[in-house]
């Protein structure tokens, strides 16, 4: 549990009027004043010593032993943390949390406790921020993976993203799937090769009179089902350019190509150019339900017939939020260095998660320091003509940078030892590139052979909250 | 009908007086704290809607769509998760886990708690100042320093006594109050610190005993803090998973945070379990939070923070 020592205004108080509540008993057996209270330190104190600090210095100790707990290692355990490319990441994830989080946290709850004070419906808004921190972790990161949530049908985000991609650049009727390695050029099976700018063109040349057919392969059933086709019908010949684009694949004949089977269907709604010698459009056209086509008074000369490239416009697929891809380029650096100048993008998509557990937190916070605020002060401040902004950057926030600083260093404390969102959110094949300290250190407890290197590591954890231990009694004694 | 009618103009005439009074820039405020809390409520929302909607279609469309078809809305996610009964690892068994771990945890901690901090305010023994820095100094201490070496002491018991504290509920239940103490006491002993040391002397003086003056004198005041403190150790207790995890991973008895950490292997597959899991595991804290929100935030605000 990470706490900070509260600012004196926040702490609860006893009520000043309190009844004396004499007794009547005057039992107690034979406890006096002195013995008897220092039995009541006793479960406390026995518990603290049996559970807390006899493993701290067990912990510190077993940090210096291998895996067995047998044998003395020196500091060979705290030399493979430096050594051991997963702890790297996860020593450089914590940092990229302890960089991010507690300042974003702060300036939120900030944000959120200035601006609430000058609505009418501020317990509302402060409930409806403040109610995900009764939330687990657990819950609170599963909940968030389901929204980031790769596929566009599901996950919320990607679905905004796919309706705003699609607006600004709509997808073919068969979009290709880049991301599993599909090109518009393998789609190309009969009559058909690729042409420039992922457009597919006619192998052969056409002329008036001719007929001609493209097959293409590598078309889903259910996308040409969607677009009404039906089987498609080998195209007779007119004083045009007719032609047919079908499925050339016969789910009963796999292996044969370019013949048009009963159980092949046409693709319709494609939109086709025709093109002369010099590769310019002279007419466009588009396939039936059955596939067929015609260009009706094309003219003498020899023409080509292309597939549009927009016909396979890739549609969005969906970001994978939940996923170690780095979002600084570090690609071209060795691993070691990847490690460390890596940024996952599930590192943010985490952090926008824990920032709606902890907002309420930070607002709530800050907002009791906001109330305990000497209000003559900042009358003064804009009765001297101060605006609004300039009275919040030069009056408020200086006068409550104690709580700020409250707030800032208990979500520090928090993300230092960052756990549980990471196993629930980050998806099964990104929990190693988005572990931190915390989750390194469960790992290694687990591991038949990481016991000394848990101990090391809890005692890294350890030493890096002393600071936050030395601001906490600095606050108490001073 | 003339009762409204005639009552009409009295309510429009604020209203109108109201508006007028809402410059640009407050409704553009009003505006953005709105979209603030939609963006706040919609995660929670979006995870109710999924465990309302039938097993197997939430790879299929988004749970927005029920705003469109609310015919999808169904209990059965529950029915069925429901219907396992108490068996071992279903979710009215880690209910009751979470349960039986969280209640004596909250209870022990409020109890040693008040009575440490007794002792550190009205105690006259020496070194107080000094027991209480400590306390001070084990607020922030991470539980990982404590988890291999409990671990180690549990077997070893275990195998002496023939206890079962390793994978048990109890000893969950022991290393969560240790964790829970500094805090506790800390809590505690600030809260103790301004009730007037006079009221106790006269409690002395007419021959009270400090375990009278504890019950009938002390515990009364201190009721307030010892709320906040009880619900914030019950929330930070019911929502843990590490300790759980370390403590009951090789137990058939698991938590709910474990029940949906233990579904998170296949996620698409299984999201109606995690979803109705996610909304079970939150409707007792959440009850705790409405009823008690007063003294809960009043725990948040003494500084503490899991």
């Amino acid at each position: 549990m990470a706490v900070v020592a509260p600012t004196s205004e926040s702490v609860p108080s006893a009520p000043a009027e309190i009844l004396p509540t004499t007794s009547k008993h005057a039992g107690g057996g034979g406890f006096r004043s002195h013995f008897g209270s220092l039995l009541f330190l006793l479960p406390g104190a026995v518990w603290l010593l049996l559970i807390v600090v006899y493993p701290l210095i067990a912990t510190v100790i077993r940090s210096f032993f291998d895996a067995s707990g047998q044998n003395f290692v020196g500091i060979a355990n705290y030399k493979s943390i430096f050594s051991t490319t997963d702890i790297i990441v996860a020593l450089k994830n914590n940092v990229v949390w302890v960089v991010l989080f507690p300042f974003l946290v702060t300036f939120f709850g900030l944000v959120f406790a200035v601006l609430t004070e000058r609505i009418r419906w501020s317990t509302a808004f402060k409930t409806i921020v403040f109610m995900p921190l009764v939330f687990s972790a657990t819950a609170a990161g599963l909940t968030w993976a389901s929204i980031f949530f790769i596929d566009p049908h599901t996950g919320m985000v990607n679905a905004a993203i796919q309706t705003a991609a699609n607006a600004i650049n709509p997808p073919g009727l068969y979009p290709i799937d880049p991301t599993s390695g599909q090109t518009v050029s393998s789609l190309a099976a009969t009559g058909t090769q690729p042409g420039p700018g992922g457009t597919l063109e006619s192998k052969t040349s056409v002329s008036a009179g001719s007929t001609v057919q493209l097959g293409l392969i590598g078309i889903s059933p259910t996308t040409l089902q969607q677009s009404g086709a039906v089987p498609a019908v080998v195209p007779t010949a007119s004083s045009g350019i007719t032609g047919l684009v079908w499925r050339d694949f016969s789910p009963t004949h796999p292996l044969v190509r370019g013949q048009v089977f009963p159980d092949e269907d046409g693709i319709p709604g494609l939109h086709l150019s025709l093109l002369n010698g010099s590769g310019a459009s002279v007419a466009t056209t588009t396939t039936a339900k059955n596939g067929t086509f015609s260009f009706a008074n094309p003219g003498s000369g020899n023409y080509r017939v292309q597939i549009g490239a927009n016909n396979f416009q890739a549609g969005f697929n969906g970001i994978f939020f939940l996923g170690t891809q780095s979002l600084t380029p570090t690609s071209s650096l060795s691993p070691t260095l990847q490690a460390i100048l890596s940024l996952p993008i599930v590192d943010i998509a985490m952090i926008i998660a824990y920032l709606w557990i902890w907002a309420g937190f930070a607002m709530v916070v800050i907002g009791a320091g906001l109330a305990a605020l000497n209000r003559e002060v900042l009358e003064a401040a804009q009765i001297d003509g101060a605006s609004e902004w300039q009275t919040l950057r030069r009056v408020t926030v200086p006068m409550l940078s104690p709580v700020l600083v409250v707030v800032f260093v208990t979500m520090l404390i928090n993300v230092l030892k960052i756990f549980d969102i990471i196993l629930n959110m980050a998806a099964p094949s990104s929990q190693a590139g988005a572990a931190t300290l915390a989750v390194e250190i469960y790992n290694d407890f687990l591991s038949p052979t990481g016991q000394g290197l848990a101990a090391a590591l809890a005692v890294v954890l350890f030493i890096l909250v002393i600071p936050a231990m030395l601001f906490n009694l600095k606050r108490i004694r001073g | 009908m003339s009762v409204q009618a005639a009552s009409l103009p009295v309510v429009a005439a604020p209203a109108r007086k109201r508006r007028l009074r809402l410059r640009p820039s407050r409704l553009v405020l009003n505006v953005v704290l709105a979209a603030v809390a939609i963006f706040w409520l919609v995660p929670s929302i979006g995870i109710a809607i999924i465990s309302l909607r039938p097993n197997g279609t939430f790879g299929q469309s988004g749970w927005w769509t029920v705003f469109t078809a609310p015919s999808q809305l169904t209990f059965s996610n529950y029915q069925q998760l429901f219907s396992a009964g108490f068996k071992a690892g279903s979710v009215l068994d880690s209910l009751t886990t979470s349960i039986a771990i969280t209640v004596p945890v909250t209870i022990l901690v409020t109890v040693i708690s008040s009575l440490t901090a007794y002792s550190l305010v009205f105690g006259r023994w020496r070194g107080r100042t000094l027991v209480f820095l400590l306390i001070v100094a084990m607020l922030v201490l991470p539980l990982q320093m404590a988890l291999i070496p409990i671990a180690s002491l549990y077997k070893v018991v275990d195998n002496a006594t023939g206890l079962h504290l390793f994978g048990s509920v109890i000893g969950t239940v022991i290393f969560h109050v240790a964790f829970g103490l500094p805090f506790g006491i800390f809590l505690m002993r600030n809260f103790y610190s301004g009730i007037p040391h006079d009221l106790l002397e006269a409690g002395r003086i007419d021959g009270a005993g400090e375990w009278t003056l504890f019950r009938k004198v002390v515990m009364p005041i201190g009721i307030p803090a010892l709320a906040s403190l009880a619900i914030f150790q019950f929330i930070w207790v019911w929502n843990d998973l590490l300790v759980a995890l370390i403590f009951l991973g090789s137990s058939t008895h698991i938590t709910l945070t474990m029940f949906l950490y233990g579904q998170t292997r296949a996620l698409s597959n299984n999201y109606w379990i995690i979803s109705t899991g996610a909304i079970i595991s939150i409707v007792i804290p959440l009850i705790v939070f409405f009823a008690f929100q007063r003294y809960f935030v009043r725990g948040v605000l003494a500084g503490a923070v899991k």
